[in-house]
């Protein structure tokens, strides 16, 4: 196996331990709960929108350091965009986490969420890197 | 018989370098365990109990001989009294069905400790809410230990189904099951023990517990996966109806109605698990040609010094019992703030197999404030060594994430 520091790098582990996405919003107009029963990890995701801007997300629970840190850099990545783009950048996302895409410019709009392009080598992990996104998609279902 | 001999046996820990500490979850197989299937695929394969045929015949003769070893092996008084099943969680939704469905009504008590293994819970709360009988628990106390008290004032008279198992899978403490079969006997109610976790380590008699009925998976015990076993008393066993329904369990079938075989095949429907079986009985030689005083030796030692090294890292907490009589071969730990799954995937990295996660015992973790441990558990193949590389590891793993740790 790779060296695990390509995966437990600064930013993730910066994420995991101390985000500044963990807290709870005031006036939030989706939340989601996301768990993997098997092992335990569970957040709740909070969305506002402003029409059709992410005006703001947050989260709540606990888990490893991937799903913790996956978390609180989706929001930072699709914090300010439309839930379009924002669609395109989970569908991505995942795509890249199960090694569906490698394109490097359609990868480029991932922005720091390329991080964990490495866990796609740790089929163990997969699930952890993928709980923010789908808990997402299943508020997006919602709209 | 040496140690290094017995690792010699183990193919896969010759073939893949690493150090598993997984036994828990399923154990390694002997050559002499793959070896007996293989043979009974070269020269028995029929399918038992269906042909006239000579191998039909030594198909079944091979199947209904592992019965006979297995009664004897835990000390059965009827080789009839084996019933084999696919794994333990069969044999606890069988008698779930067959006995807990049909003999619970409303006000009765189902006490389970808190513990069990899903398969000795999930199966009770579908008893319960079926019944309406009440699902009471026994706590453990800050040893991680059932005290004589809890278990007095949870089996009461109204009590009629106590499940207990012999040895946690998370704590690995070894619960008195002789002594809570025999309040629960006083109290009127039937014990069903689940020995997936002793019967690798220790002796079993079913006859000294007393266990109304006793339930245990081959491959914690160095057979194949997909075949367990069933003990139940003769007489409770004749009492109850059919679990599964089908080929081979009965005696006359007619449009509308049927008769059913006798002890065991009435719970045995369908073609078994033959190979499973066999590879059982392999299983059951090999351990009784070391003999458990040999594995108790091998496990005391290698266990006892995991304790102490895990001790010496003050990062770790252990969720053991200090009464080392009452402690089996499974420790569970957690590195203070870093999740279990983080340090398996470190610890795999370092080639250490461990066990992360709710260890399929989601309400002993609640009871317990914790989401989840990473477990080591010891085998008859391991070796101080094997503690010294997860000793390493595990500070490797604490020393990635210490910094970031608030």
């Amino acid at each position: 196996m790779e060296d695990l520091s390509d995966v437990y790098n600064e930013l993730i582990m910066e994420h995991s331990m101390n985000s500044y996405n963990k807290k709870t919003l005031e006036h939030a107009d989706f939340c989601e709960l996301g768990h993997n029963p098997n092992c335990g990890d569970e957040i709740t995701l909070e969305l506002k929108l402003n029409e059709n801007i992410i005006e703001d997300m947050a989260f709540n629970g606990h888990g490893c350091a991937i799903s913790q840190a996956s978390t609180s850099i989706m929001i930072d990545t699709l914090k300010g965009k439309t839930v379009e783009e924002a669609k395109e950048i989970v569908k991505t996302f995942i795509e890249m986490i199960k090694r569906e895409t490698t394109d490097e410019q359609e990868l480029k709009k991932l922005e720091d969420a390329i991080a964990f392009k490495n866990i796609s080598n740790m089929p163990a992990r997969v699930k952890c890197a993928l709980l923010a996104w789908h808990t997402l998609e299943n508020i997006f279902e919602k709209l | 018989m040496k140690q290094e001999e017995i690792i010699k046996d183990f193919p896969l820990l010759q073939n893949r370098k690493i150090t598993y500490l997984d036994s828990g979850a399923t154990t390694q197989k002997p050559v002499q365990v793959l070896n007996a299937i293989n043979e009974y695929y070269k020269k028995q394969n029929a399918n038992p109990h269906r042909g006239a045929y000579s191998i039909s015949i030594e198909s079944t003769e091979s199947y209904e001989n592992t019965r006979t070893k297995i009664a004897q092996f835990i000390n059965a008084r009827n080789r009839e009294e084996i019933i084999f099943t696919k794994n333990a969680t069969e044999g606890f939704n069988l008698i779930a069905y067959s006995y807990g469905l049909e003999n619970l009504s409303k006000d009765d008590e189902i006490v389970i400790s808190i513990m069990e293994h899903h398969s000795n819970l999930v199966p009770w709360q579908k008893v319960a809410k079926n019944t309406g009988a009440k699902l009471n628990y026994m706590y453990i106390n800050d040893k991680y230990e059932l005290s004589d008290e809890e278990i007095e004032s949870k089996i009461t008279n109204d009590t009629k189904i106590v499940g207990i198992t012999h040895v946690s899978n998370v704590l690995g403490t070894i619960n008195n099951v002789e002594k809570i079969v025999k309040y629960a006997h006083k109290k009127g109610a039937v014990v069903v023990v689940d020995a997936s976790q002793s019967i690798p380590h220790m002796k079993i008699d079913v006859q000294q517990l007393d266990a109304d009925f006793l339930v245990f998976s081959g491959h914690k015990l160095l057979a194949p996966l997909g075949i367990g076993v069933l003990y139940g008393k003769k007489e409770l066993l004749n009492k109850m109806t059919p679990f599964l329904m089908g080929g081979d369990m009965i005696e006359y079938v007619y449009e509308q109605d049927t008769t059913f075989a006798p002890l065991p095949n009435k719970f045995e429907a369908g073609t078994q698990n033959v190979e499973g079986v066999i590879g059982l009985g392999a299983a059951i030689d090999y351990i009784q040609n070391i003999g458990y005083e040999n594995i108790k030796k091998i496990e005391e030692d290698v266990v006892s010094y995991a304790i102490e090294k895990l001790s010496e890292l003050k990062f770790l907490t252990l969720y053991i019992t200090p009464n080392k009589e009452k402690h089996s071969s499974v420790i569970s730990f957690n590195i203070k703030g870093i999740h279990p799954h983080d340090v398996a995937s470190i610890l795999d990295n370092n080639g250490v197999c461990v066990r992360s996660g709710n260890h399929c015992a989601q309400p002993l973790m609640r009871f317990l404030g914790i989401d989840s441990t990473c477990r080591a558990s010891f085998y008859i193949y391991n070796t101080r060594d094997d503690v010294d590389k997860l000793v390493e590891a595990l500070k490797k793993t604490y020393n990635m994430f210490s910094k970031y740790i608030n």
